[in-house]
């Protein structure tokens, strides 16, 4: 690890003006992505600015019938909210699926969808429901948001305040971890909307992605059959020790058929 | 007695480790270490064509930066294989040279090249990035089943990279054995390699002694006594002038048997710089550098007469070495492996062909079970692949081949005698407890939910004992404290525990008054360390014979003291007591009388203190049946482990606590190689690709079954204690278990042998090939 300044603001925008006057400065929510990455030298911010010290940024509530979660909410919190098992449990079955109980005590909702990390579990929640993104600067529709392997919309000084996700009809979330690491070799996420039927694939690509195709066949049909008549491209899928990318392909219909069945109850 | 012998008594140490008071090497705190940092080759295979220092030497807080050229200018620096072997031609196997410090070439990535010590580890650390080494790229080895038909060649004295062409047995009586057979089965399988992955890394910490002068080691170690010696070679020193200590120890599986070169390193710097110098390895450096296991490649054939019997084994394996002989590596896959080959069947004849070779990848040594899971493996997956081409349950081949109690002693085609077990009971009652007969109907209710259930049995067999030889002195301290230094290592066993039982049963002194002592060179001179599932069996005869020495001198002294004849003084329950008399005395008090006594009687100089030296007659061999039951989801290839059933024959219990971890870890070690654990490598470059636990997939608690473990109790006739070692077992038993349930509950769609672990990945790809 290299050496750097701590910071431990209470506020937003304290939080903000310290990533303003430090250029190379990184915020600091869970530490569980970034941590690992100083310990093994990959990365020398001068500055650490922890959220851990403000309390807005953490905790869940109704606004409007959409869930509010705070950015700075451990994994741990949304699985055993009753708020969220009310509304909408496919969440707390999703967060209760992150990793083990100590990674869910330290891993927050904003870190990991601010990291985008292709094989994260929230990115399909964010992405299948449709949710939006709030900032200490704007809102962001999750489909502008996860832009690339590793990479969200936020600009170098932005901060993910909370995530407000709109209540589905139903929802459910099923994923297949990868047998070292856990963390999602294909994850589906299936939601039916008021906007519409959507589907997030999450581990099997550089990126979250919605499946349009099955998007189409479920609006037709919401049942697991729709996705016998859907093809997914392997071409664009990942490829790799654990899983080339035909299996990951068949993973995503196993596992979109598993979420669609688990969401009809 | 509530403490004695077959007792579940709770382990003693818990207390110390559960409330965080166990001390690791790390824990040791010294004023004024230095830190070491390692730079290490980030390819497999390269020249060095030069290294610069400047930078590295420039960061502050830097003290020195080591390289091959400065620790070492004559090239002497070797870390020596201690195993001859001879090929079968009778030549000596190759012995190339493994520096400490890379000097002109790197074999392996994560091969150390230079050292940096410092005042702090982020100094260190930053100018071990410094070093800048200019790296001339050449093509790697990294296919054992290929290596000695590689384009390169890793050592001048290797070539063809063969460590090692070595055979046991009589090839010409089991080619007429196969000539003449009914049946032939043969098959081709890899023990996949695996990485020990201890939970406390390695670590080292030397110090210059104060007032002696002389150097003191500190090493997680399984046995200080091997790395004294291989220090003091290397470093030049007399073996007196070294003390090697280790503390509580997390965990070693083999791996932490062995000398590695940052010992060397630290022990170098400490020495050279007159200070505390001290390393701690981060788990990504125990991937590259502690030594892997397993790792065969390996062609099996059975041949059978028309009844089914077996006739002759023939075995040829490519062992991978990696790119140095460890230690003691050419002994696994050849001697080791060798004495339970035959596993526990009457098979007439065997030929066992083993190439070694080396590749570009970490050294391979022992790991649990070292050499008798990798045979235990091939032979309980090729009985089961038997038993389904010859249209036999696989317990009825078992059975009909079985050696039976009455032909024990029993010796085998490889060459080892068993002493005693009775297969056939043992199998019987696992089927029983496991309830074999029901597994047809829960495989159909299981195919009802879209599920392939199968359920695999295996039969292994171990051979443990290790060094023949052990020790252990009893002192009775002031304080009424019985202390026994002992030259076993607890790696987290329970040694402490178990010694004590031995003790307190023998001499009757409560548990608590016995204190174990362990891990340094000052209190024993030599010790056989704990390796092979041996330390129960000869350390437990030490103990005995110890204890014996102590109730004879206690007899002496009683005598004196109550001035009565020898030959009338009787122990029992702790007491001395004179025959036909109410004379009596308890032996600690005893101890204590004896210490005060200004002169003592002739034998009784040192007091009750007692000294045993022992040497095993032969091995002890643990054996028993496991039976794995698993249900496979064939949309995904997923392999869910749900029933697990275990009864062992580990001769005499001293301990059933001790021995159900034992074999509850073994077990779960064994379940990770079969359905997890894969040391991959890149195939062109040998990066590992593997070297964290985000691609290295271990077992979890969350999906492993509970264990129905149970024992019957056959006496080992090679220790007076009756016991037979437990450490390795269950991570031989396991493997073939497991894989033959997932075979199991394939063979309906015709698959007939897939080589571990069984990944969901795996599985799937087998499944769908077979149209599922
Ligand atoms: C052993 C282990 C297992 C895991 N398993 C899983 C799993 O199964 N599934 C899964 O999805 N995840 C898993 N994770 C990831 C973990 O749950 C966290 O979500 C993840 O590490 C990032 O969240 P964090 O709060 O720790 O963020 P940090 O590590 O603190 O930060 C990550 C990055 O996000 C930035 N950041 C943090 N908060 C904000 C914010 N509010 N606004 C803008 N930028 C921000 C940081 O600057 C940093 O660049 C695992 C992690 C570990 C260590």
């Amino acid at each position: 690890m290299y050496a750097f300044e701590y910071h431990r603001p209470a506020s937003v925008a304290e939080a903000v003006r310290l990533l303003r006057e430090k250029p190379e400065a990184k915020l600091l929510a869970g530490g569980h992505t970034l941590i690992p990455t100083l310990k093994q030298r990959l990365a020398q911010p001068s500055d650490l600015v922890d959220l851990g010290g403000i309390a807005e940024l953490r905790g869940i509530r109704e606004e409007g019938g959409a869930l509010v979660i705070g950015a700075a909410t451990p994994h741990g919190e949304v699985e055993t909210s009753d708020l969220v098992r009310r509304t909408i449990p496919a969440l707390a079955h999703l967060a209760g699926e992150i990793g083990d109980p100590q990674v869910r005590n330290r891993g927050t909702i904003g870190g990991s969808i601010a990291n985008n990390d292709p094989a994260a579990d929230w990115p399909a929640a964010v992405l299948g429901l449709g949710a939006t993104v709030r900032t200490d600067r704007r809102e962001i529709a999750a489909d502008d948001f996860f832009t690339g392997m590793f990479e969200t919309a936020l600009e170098a000084d932005e901060i993910v305040t909370a995530v407000v996700f709109p209540r589905p009809r139903r929802a459910a979330y099923a994923k297949f971890p990868n047998p070292a690491s856990r963390y999602a070799m294909v994850g589906v996420f299936v939601a039916e909307t008021d906007g519409g039927v959507r589907v997030a694939v999450t581990g099997a690509a550089p990126c979250v992605f919605r499946l349009t195709a099955l998007e189409r066949a479920l609006a037709a049909n919401f049942a697991p059959e729709a996705v016998d008549g859907v093809t997914v491209d392997a071409s664009e899928l990942n490829s790799d020790i654990h899983a080339s990318a035909d299996y990951r392909a068949h993973l995503v219909k196993v596992m979109a058929k598993r979420a669609i069945a688990s969401a009809l109850g | 007695m509530k403490f004695g012998i077959g007792q579940p008594v709770g382990r003693l140490e818990d207390r110390r480790f559960v409330t965080g008071r166990g001390r690791f090497l790390d824990d040791l705190r010294i004023d004024g270490a230095l830190h070491l940092a390692v730079v290490r080759s980030p390819v497999a295979h390269a020249r060095i064509r030069s290294v610069d220092v400047t930078a590295a030497e420039a960061v502050e807080g830097v003290v020195a930066v080591v390289t091959a050229e400065r620790m070492d200018p004559e090239g002497r620096m070797h870390i020596p294989c201690l195993v001859p072997l001879k090929n079968r031609d009778g030549s000596r196997r190759a012995d190339p040279p493994r520096p400490v410090l890379a000097r002109d070439r790197v074999r392996h990535a994560g091969e150390a090249v230079a050292f940096v010590v410092a005042e702090s580890r982020a100094a260190a650390e930053a100018a071990a990035e410094a070093v800048a080494v200019d790296w001339e790229e050449l093509p790697a080895v990294v296919d054992p089943a290929r290596a000695d038909a590689a384009a390169v060649t890793l050592h001048e004295a290797a070539p063809r990279n063969v460590a090692f062409d070595w055979h046991f047995g009589d090839e010409a009586a089991v080619a007429e054995a196969f000539a003449r057979a009914a049946h032939v089965t043969r098959l081709e399988l890899v023990n996949n390699r695996v990485v020990p992955c201890a939970m406390e890394p390695r670590a080292c910490l030397a110090h210059p002694e104060e007032g002696t002068g002389r150097l003191v080691v500190w090493v997680p170690s399984q046995g200080v006594w091997l790395h004294r010696q291989l220090l003091a070679r290397l470093l030049g020193l007399p073996e007196a002038r070294i003390r090697v200590r280790t503390p509580d120890v997390g965990g070693g599986f083999g791996m932490k048997i062995f000398v590695y070169p940052e010992y060397v390193m630290v022990a170098w710097a400490a020495h050279t710089l007159g200070r505390p110098v001290r390393w701690t390895a981060g788990r990504g450096e125990s991937f590259l550098a502690d030594t892997h296991g397993r790792g065969h490649v390996t062609v099996a054939e059975l041949a059978f007469d028309a009844d089914a019997r077996m006739l002759a084994y023939r075995v040829r394996v490519r062992a991978d070495m990696g790119a140095y002989l460890s230690n003691y590596a050419p002994f696994i896959p050849t001697l080791a492996a060798l004495k339970v080959l035959t596993g526990v069947y009457r098979i007439p004849a065997v030929s066992y062909g083993v190439l070694g070779v080396f590749t570009n990848t970490q050294p391979v040594d022992a790991y649990r079970g070292a050499g008798r899971p990798e045979s235990i493996y091939a032979l309980e997956r090729l009985v089961d692949v038997a038993a389904r081409e010859l249209g036999l349950p696989p317990e009825e081949l078992r059975r009909r081949n079985m050696i039976a109690p009455e032909e024990m002693p029993y010796r085998t085609a490889a060459g080892e005698t068993y002493d005693s077990g009775e297969f056939v009971r043992l199998m019987e009652a696992c089927m029983t407890r496991a309830d074999w007969a029901g597994a047809a109907a829960r495989r159909e209710e299981a195919r009802r939910r879209g599920r392939l259930r199968g359920i695999g049995m295996a039969y292994y067999i171990e051979a443990t004992m290790g060094d023949a030889e052990e020790r252990a002195r009893v002192r009775f301290l002031e304080d009424g404290t019985v202390e026994v230094a002992v030259g076993t290592q607890s790696t987290g066993q329970g040694h402490e525990t178990a010694y004590a039982q031995i003790l307190a049963e023998r001499l009757g002194v409560p548990p608590e008054r016995v204190r174990v002592v362990q891990g340094d060179t000052d209190v024993m001179e030599e010790g056989g360390g704990t390796g092979g599932s041996r330390s129960l069996t000869a350390e437990g005869t030490a103990l005995l014979e110890a204890a014996a020495r102590v109730i004879e001198k206690g007899r002496l002294a009683a005598a004196h003291h109550f001035e009565a004849a020898v030959d009338d003084v009787v122990f029992a329950d702790g007491v001395f007591r004179v025959r036909g008399t109410d004379r009596e005395i308890a032996l600690l008090e005893l101890a204590r009388l004896v210490a005060s006594w200004r002169e003592r009687p002739a034998g009784l100089e040192s007091g009750l203190d007692a000294d045993a030296e022992i040497t095993l007659s032969a091995y002890s061999y643990p054996n028993g049946c496991h039976i794995a039951e698993v249900e496979v989801d064939p949309e995904t290839g997923t392999v869910d482990l749900v029933r697990y059933t275990v009864v062992d024959d580990f001769g005499v219990v001293l301990n059933p606590l001790l021995v159900a971890g034992q074999v509850h870890g073994g077990i779960a070690q064994g379940v990770g190689q079969a359905l997890l654990e894969h040391a991959v490598f890149d195939p062109d470059w040998g990066q590992l690709l593997t070297g964290s636990f985000a691609d290295y997939a271990l077992p979890r608690a969350d999906r492993l079954p509970f264990v129905d473990f149970s024992y019957i109790e056959i006496p080992c006739r090679h220790n007076p204690l009756g016991v037979k070692g437990c450490g390795e077992a269950g991570s031989i038993g396991a493997p073939p278990a497991v894989v033959n349930a997932v075979m199991d509950a394939l063979a309906p769609l015709g698959i007939r042998h897939l080589d571990m672990p069984l990944t969901p990945a795996r599985v799937r790809a087998a499944v769908a090939a077979a149209g599922g």
